[in-house]
């Protein structure tokens, strides 16, 4: 390992370690915006692990988060919270393979159709089980844990997701899904098993949403279908990722901390119209900067160096 | 009784191919997959009640009003949203990704703009509700009118694609965009064409299921997805296709409905879906690509 890698090792652990102690400063609205924050980073982060490289679009995102709200509702109370996480990501990774499995064989198309109405054929069925299995539609969530605990455990949940990612881009897997991005006919032309790369990575992406669903669960204490499997939760991973920028595993955070800013203050001001404005916030994202800021920024410096070299 | 879910599992699944075939108008010839489509048929629905409750006006009369003013604006939808996403596109991969993300994002703004005006609540109104007997089942006089209705578009669809030259240009386009463009063809236009065509057609849809079904701002995602796995099964601009497809699925719904639970039929709809990509994911009449 170089100097210079080294240094930037040692900087992003000193990061890390100085974000730990953001409870310890904040008030509890600041916090909550932190745990926001986090959340939004842990999502927007697995969604572009699996649809960064391969180009497909997943829809799903709040059907995982909202699976995993739903086992800590159920198992929260009768078992060790690790032992609930654990389950969690279980029932996350055992429906991704599913998903996976029965889509990702065929084009692309097919995958986005699938995880595009799945958030509320989960929300249906949950319904349904609750409706003439349980008989009560709401669960209440009693479980002692306090905001930092939930922001320190989603903090955990991020730096896994991020050193997975950056695992993955230097393992086979990650060389194989670059080459599936760039042309699937060519990556299967040289031997590459490309549903199963495929399957593994939006397994692991999925269930890491699952995570993030069971650790923000007890925010709510009280969650029914419509609160868990919110759509605009889905939609607004989607924005806060392409904001940031997908061809980076660290894009997507410069487009969680605005965009959470944002979607804020909307919310407080226009209640009503919040799903009309995020949706124009979205097209204009997809307009204006399809390469999300960090390809912004990186066309930016190419055009800068390109200055240089042609002046020297 | 095995008539009665018998008959309006015809006549959902009649519908249900109509909404259909405008989806792959517009997904077989623009190349536009369309994830706000159910949001057209959701605002037709709302038109034909306000046209109904407000001024009074016969929702078969509506027809006439809506059908070409949702044709209007899908027309300008495509040229004002879509051409630009068209023109950058390097290739047809390409246009299909940043269509998803564009007609996901007018998702969200037209279903906001409905709930804006008319809420969450479940709309209906009281049209032709009076009861027929047909082979000793029960079904409501709106309802075979609209079956009949839905039957006669997508009769007239069919003759003009395969009967009139532009309807053959649009099949060209649909089959190869490239030699298209040899041959003379605008395929831009036709492509345009093809897209508020299949927008009036599942106007038309909206209006016809707004006569017998409860129906909110919310709905949109559901009839989405129900058109997007007919198209599949059937096989992408196929319109027998959809026509099987749609029947396949409207009798499905309606005896899990009947028979199993009515919460349960969107479960129904997956099964079918996943059962289609397992089995034939090219669809029933597809031929399978190379």
């Amino acid at each position: 390992m170089s100097a210079r890698s080294l240094a930037i090792l040692a900087a992003l652990a000193a990061g890390v370690v100085l974000l730990a102690f953001v409870p310890s400063f904040t008030n509890g609205y600041q916090l909550s915006l932190a745990i926001n924050i986090v959340s939004y980073t842990v999502l927007a982060t697995a969604w572009t692990l699996f649809s960064g490289p391969t180009r497909y679009v997943s829809l799903a995102t709040v059907a995982f988060f909202g699976i995993g709200a739903y086992t800590v509702a159920v198992l929260g109370e009768v078992m060790a919270w690790p032992l609930v996480l654990l389950i969690a990501f279980g029932i996350g990774f055992a429906l991704s393979l599913l998903v996976g499995l029965s889509t990702l064989r065929l084009s692309g198309v097919y995958f986005v159709i699938f995880t595009f109405g799945l958030a509320e054929l989960v929300r249906q069925l949950v319904t349904w089980y609750e409706v003439n299995i349980t008989r009560t539609l709401g669960r209440y969530i009693f479980i002692d844990v306090t905001h930092a605990q939930i922001y320190w455990q989603l903090l955990a949940l991020a730096v896994t997701v991020f050193i997975s990612g950056w695992l993955i881009q230097r393992s086979k897997l990650g060389l194989a899904l670059r080459v599936i991005g760039d042309d699937e006919a060519v990556a299967r032309h040289v031997g590459i098993n490309t549903t199963m790369a495929k399957v593994v990575l939006f397994a692991f992406s999925a269930s890491f949403m699952t995570l993030a669903g069971a650790i923000m669960a007890p925010r709510w204490t009280y969650i029914d279908p419509a609160i868990a499997f919110n759509p605009v939760v889905s939609f607004q991973v989607l924005i806060m990722a392409l904001l940031g920028g997908v061809h980076r595993l660290y894009g997507p955070i410069f487009g969680v901390i605005p965009l959470v800013m944002l979607f804020e203050i909307l919310l407080a001001k226009f209640p009503n119209h919040f799903s009309i404005l995020v949706g124009v916030a979205f097209l204009l994202i997809v307009y204006a900067i399809p390469r999300g800021i960090v390809g912004l920024i990186e066309g930016v410096q190419l055009s800068l160096r390109n200055a240089k070299g042609a002046g020297a | 009784m095995i008539t009665e879910p018998l008959l309006s599992g015809i006549t959902l699944g009649g519908i249900y191919a109509l909404i259909a075939m405008g989806l792959t108008l517009q997904y077989g010839v623009a190349r536009i997959m369309n994830l706000s489509y159910g949001e057209s048929l959701v605002a037709a629905c709302f038109a034909a009640l306000w046209l109904f409750t407000a001024v009074s006006v016969n929702p078969l009369i509506g027809l006439l009003i809506i059908v070409p003013l949702a044709a209007l604006i899908n027309w300008l939808v495509y040229q004002v949203l879509l051409m630009p996403l068209v023109k950058r596109a390097p290739s047809r991969d390409a246009l299909e990704v940043d269509s998803i993300l564009a007609t996901f994002g007018l998702l969200f703004v037209a279903q906001g703009i409905m709930l804006a005006i008319f809420g969450g609540n479940y709309f209906s109104y009281s049209f032709l509700a009076v009861p027929v007997k047909i082979f000793g089942a029960t079904v409501s006089a709106a309802r075979l009118l609209a079956f009949g209705f839905a039957v006669v578009i997508g009769l007239a669809l069919y003759v003009g694609l395969t009967k009139t030259r532009a309807g053959t240009a649009i099949r060209a386009v649909a089959v190869d965009p490239v030699s298209a463009l040899l041959v003379a063809i605008d395929v831009r236009a036709t492509a345009a064409f093809a897209y508020a065509l299949g927008g009036a057609l599942v106007a038309a849809g909206g209006v016809l299921v707004s006569m017998f079904l409860t129906f909110n701002a919310s709905l949109g995602v559901v009839f989405t997805m129900k058109a997007l796995i007919v198209v599949i099964m059937g096989g992408v601009g196929n319109l027998l296709g959809c026509l099987v497809a749609g029947m396949i699925l409207g009798l499905t719904e309606t005896f899990v409905a009947t028979y199993v639970d009515p919460g349960l039929t969107l479960a129904a709809t997956y099964i079918i879906f996943i059962a289609v990509l397992l089995l034939r994911p090219q669809g029933l009449f597809g031929a399978r690509r190379s």
